[in-house]
């Protein structure tokens, strides 16, 4: 069963088409890596999905509940704490008590400490902003989670550490979620499927399912699955291409 | 939430902060004494003889009266302008095209000399408090209404669409992330305006001879009592350094710890 379905997506910037016939389908509790040349429009299609920008047509179906954004800087209030920036997701509603549970369950599996959720974002490090961002996003009880190249900032070990929280907490029957990189290793290492834009924006160029689930796939798979599409799968020839078209 | 401990520990940086005040005016009044060396007793009184001038100043009732006249007409005219200012600006830096017409106005505001607005508010108004309220008010209008604006108008919009990826709603957003971005800018145009207001204030009073500190100027210059003068002058200072101290700065501390914790060390105390 689908749980997001954007039909015919088209969009343009001043005239200039950025998106022509996107369509794509997400299954319940699926997560998909949107990978493309840069300039491509895998921001703008993510924006469009998540109704942060209004296509010039097509139709979008969500069937979930709540939605979140992962953005690829943190977007942390700078005059809250981590405990408030995690919090600003909650409903109004909830009591304190409630409200400190859900704050906690979040930090908790973003891996972030008790101690630091009294810091204001500037005393964190950009590992630490990222995870807040991250918590900040699981504790909206979102059952989709939107990721727009969050980690590119990050260095690797820590990028990898990233990849697993969002492993543990996405996909796997839980939530849905679509994660857009340019890293096919970190595509690859997370997705159930790995989804490619055609590299003008006119629709999905082709997709690959990745066997065993993510969690279960080790470094060295992980390694030859990335060695093969980039040399020898014609689908992923454009994938690295430099076309600075526009900025996001 | 801010911490008992931590409220203590910024209230006694903020009360040691003080010290280096002390220190600045202590040079301030030093270079006032070499002056006074310098030319005499009849064009500066040395600042010791204007401190007790102002000291004797304040043993008499009437003179707290007149403070407080000024004070409540300087202040009564800043939060005019600031309500005014702030709601205007505020809808300005929401609409782009609104700024854009309301600028022109806003240097020609700022161009019309405030002895300008004096005489046009006498006649309207006559000498009384109104037209020292409405001169206090004039002056530190367009700096509000600029400071809001543009507090708006430069507001972080990522932030904006992060908000909105929550699903937060108009009235959630403007109160959450845009107002306390606004905030932000206001509140150092807000301690200027204060000072305009102030200035404003007195001047108008002078000049429309509407009581308050303005007249007691007046007075002093025809008596040519330079020493009163000064001390007027110094009382006038004095309660706007208490406003400012007593009322902007804690509210603008409570509302920025955040800032306070990005400073490095030296910066902070």
């Amino acid at each position: 069963m689908s749980t997001l379905t954007l039909s015919d997506i088209g969009h343009a910037f001043l005239g200039r088409t950025v998106l022509d016939q996107v369509t794509l389908d997400i299954g319940d509790g699926e997560l998909v890596a949107l990978v493309g040349p840069s300039g491509c429009g895998k921001s703008t299609l993510l924006h469009i999905a998540a109704g942060l920008v209004e296509p010039r047509h097509g139709r979008i179906n969500r069937t979930y509940g709540r939605h979140a954004v992962v953005f690829q800087e943190p977007r942390l209030l700078p005059w809250a704490t981590a405990r408030k920036n995690i919090g600003m997701a909650l409903p109004e509603k909830l009591s304190v008590r409630d409200r400190h549970d859900h704050i906690f369950a979040a930090a908790a599996a973003a891996a972030l400490e008790d101690e630091d959720l009294d810091k204001y974002p500037v005393q964190l490090s950009g590992g630490m902003k990222q995870r807040t961002a991250i918590a900040r996003a699981l504790a909206s009880e979102a059952d989709f989670l939107f990721f727009d190249e969050p980690f590119t900032a990050l260095d690797p070990a820590l990028r990898r550490h990233m990849q697993d929280i969002v492993i543990r907490h996405v996909g796997s029957g839980k939530r849905g979620g679509l994660f857009i990189t340019h890293d096919m290793a970190e595509a690859v290492r997370i997705a159930h499927r790995v989804v490619v834009l055609d590299r003008r924006g006119n629709g999905i160029s082709g997709e690959r399912y990745i066997s065993l689930m993510p969690g279960e796939r080790d470094e060295r798979m992980i390694f030859e699955t990335v060695q093969h599409f980039m040399k020898e799968d014609p689908l992923f020839r454009h994938v690295e291409d430099l076309d600075e078209r526009r900025a996001g | 939430m801010p911490s008992l401990a931590g409220r203590i520990s910024r209230t006694a940086q903020f009360l040691w902060s003080g010290w280096s005040g002390l220190a600045g005016l202590s040079v301030f009044a030093a270079l006032w004494q070499v002056a006074h060396e310098a030319y005499g007793n009849f064009i500066l009184p040395s600042p010791l003889e204007t401190l007790a001038a102002a000291t004797a100043l304040l043993g008499e009732a009437s003179s707290w009266q007149l403070l407080l006249t000024t004070s409540s007409r300087a202040l009564s005219g800043f939060a005019l302008a600031g309500a005014i200012g702030t709601m205007a600006g505020c809808l300005a830096g929401f609409h782009p095209a609104l700024l854009r017409l309301v600028q022109p106005q806003i240097t020609l505001m700022l161009g019309v000399p405030p002895i300008a607005w004096i005489v046009l508010l006498m006649i309207w108004f006559g000498t009384g408090s109104a037209t020292v309220t409405t001169t206090a008010a004039i002056a530190c209008l367009p700096i509000v209404f600029l400071g809001a604006a543009e507090g708006i108008a430069n507001r972080d919009r990522l932030l904006d669409d992060m908000a909105l990826s929550l699903g937060m709603g108009r009235v959630r957003r403007f109160v959450r992330i845009t107002v306390p971005q606004m905030l932000n800018r206001l509140f150092s145009i807000l301690i200027m305006a204060l000072g305009t207001a102030f200035k404003a204030a007195v001047m108008a009073e002078l000049l429309a001879n509407a009581g308050g500190i303005g007249e007691a100027l007046a007075v002093s210059r025809s008596n040519l009592d330079v020493a009163n003068a000064l001390a007027w002058i110094l009382l006038s200072v004095s309660a706007l350094l208490a406003v400012e101290y007593g009322l902007i700065q804690p509210t603008r501390s409570e509302l920025e710890v955040w800032r306070h914790a990005a400073r490095p060390w030296g910066v902070k105390r």
